[in-house]
């Protein structure tokens, strides 16, 4: 009896997860996604966020080459943890949110790593300088959703966030290490 | 006089004394002056000198009682009052609190503003609360009211030993003083 319960429940698991792989996820939930940023400031590491953003997403494990994704995240809503410093970074020498709202990814390929693993590579642009990226991520199927996890390091200079006085690296570290979590709902 | 002669501090004592004072009004100066700077690349390493030397004050800190815990300070004159002594021990008292709650509410706000205090950028001092505002808010007015708490208590200190000096004519300011040594 126990074995044809755990056969069943093994059947149950396997018609889940093909049933899975049918799914496109391009419902972003923004209340279960983030963007946050690591980087180092003396040798220490400080870490904060962005509270806005907007993605469009879609992604079919059964075809992940197919896969797309644009990320548009508003620099303004920064959180460096302390106000005075998101004023700063907000202004000129660093982000110029006045001209340059919004920081922009898009794909332009997605490769599967093996497992869950996959590289999307991508164009991102912030204050007008767009750069090639490749960001490593995870998908996590979860119930109805799936959970996108990825971390890339871009360095500042390449894209002049922080410029005069914060143009060395030896207070404010060259590379900022960027971390996302999306969750996407399937269709 | 009127006074008898008390003992000197020991040497120990004394420095332990001068390099905390020195470290001291450092501290006091650089944390008022960098509070009020515009962020800048300067401001955030004033910050991170701040926390150096605060650390390293509490270590002496701890130094200075393991070594008053095995050594009597030298007495109070007789000619002084027991509420005048009362009131000496006392005001001791508070800079020694105020010296363990300064620099412990200093490394806590620093925890709870989301930026670990790290030794000279080698060792790191583990964060004991996480990154929240409303802590972070909170802990900076505790800090900044200790400090103002403690630059009155400092005041009265200062303003005592030179009372001792010049009105009462003691050796109350003098057996702290470096080159002052009458038997040790």
């Amino acid at each position: 009896m126990k074995r044809i319960t755990l056969a069943l429940a093994l059947a149950t698991a396997q018609l889940t997860s093909l049933s899975a792989h049918a799914v496109e996820y391009n419902q972003v939930q923004a209340d279960k996604s983030a963007v946050n940023f690591v980087y180092k400031q003396m040798g220490v590491a400080v870490d904060g966020k962005f509270k806005k953003f907007s993605s469009q997403l879609s992604f079919d494990p059964a075809k992940p080459a197919a896969g797309k994704a644009t990320f548009d995240v508003e620099l303004a809503s920064v959180d460096t943890g302390a106000p005075e410093g998101d004023d700063e970074v907000a202004g000129k020498p660093w982000f110029n949110t006045k001209a340059f709202p919004t920081a922009r990814f898009v794909s332009t390929g997605v490769k599967p790593l093996g497992g869950n693993r996959y590289e999307v590579a991508g164009q991102l642009s912030i204050k007008g300088k767009t750069q090639e990226v490749v960001v490593p991520a995870t998908f996590t199927p979860q119930g109805n959703s799936a959970v996108f996890d990825g971390a890339f390091t871009i360095r500042r200079a390449d894209f002049s966030i922080g410029e005069g006085a914060w143009a060395k690296f030896d207070i404010v570290a060259n590379d900022v290490q960027i971390k996302f979590r999306i969750t996407a709902s399937g269709k | 006089m009127g006074f008898t002669a008390t003992r000197d501090y020991t040497a120990t004592a004394k420095l332990l004394h001068w390099l905390m004072a020195v470290l001291i009004f450092g501290l006091l100066a650089l944390g008022f002056y960098m509070h009020d700077l515009p962020l800048s690349p300067d401001k955030l390493k004033l910050y991170s000198w701040h926390k150096w030397a605060g650390i390293t004050a509490f270590a002496l800190l701890l130094v200075r009682l393991a070594w008053r815990a095995g050594h009597r300070p030298p007495a109070l004159p007789n000619s002084m009052p027991k509420l005048m002594q009362l009131a000496a021990h006392g005001g001791h008292l508070a800079l020694y609190l105020l010296m363990i709650a300064i620099p412990i509410s200093g490394w806590l706000m620093s925890s709870a503003k989301g930026f670990q205090t790290v030794y000279f950028g080698v060792l790191p001092i583990p964060d004991l609360l996480d990154k929240n505002k409303e802590i972070g808010d909170l802990l900076a007015l505790v800090h900044k009211s200790l400090n103002l708490l403690f630059i009155a208590v400092l005041a009265g200190h200062i303003g005592a030993a030179l009372k001792h000096h010049f009105i009462d004519r003691d050796d109350i300011l003098t057996r702290m003083l470096p080159r002052h040594s009458k038997e040790n």
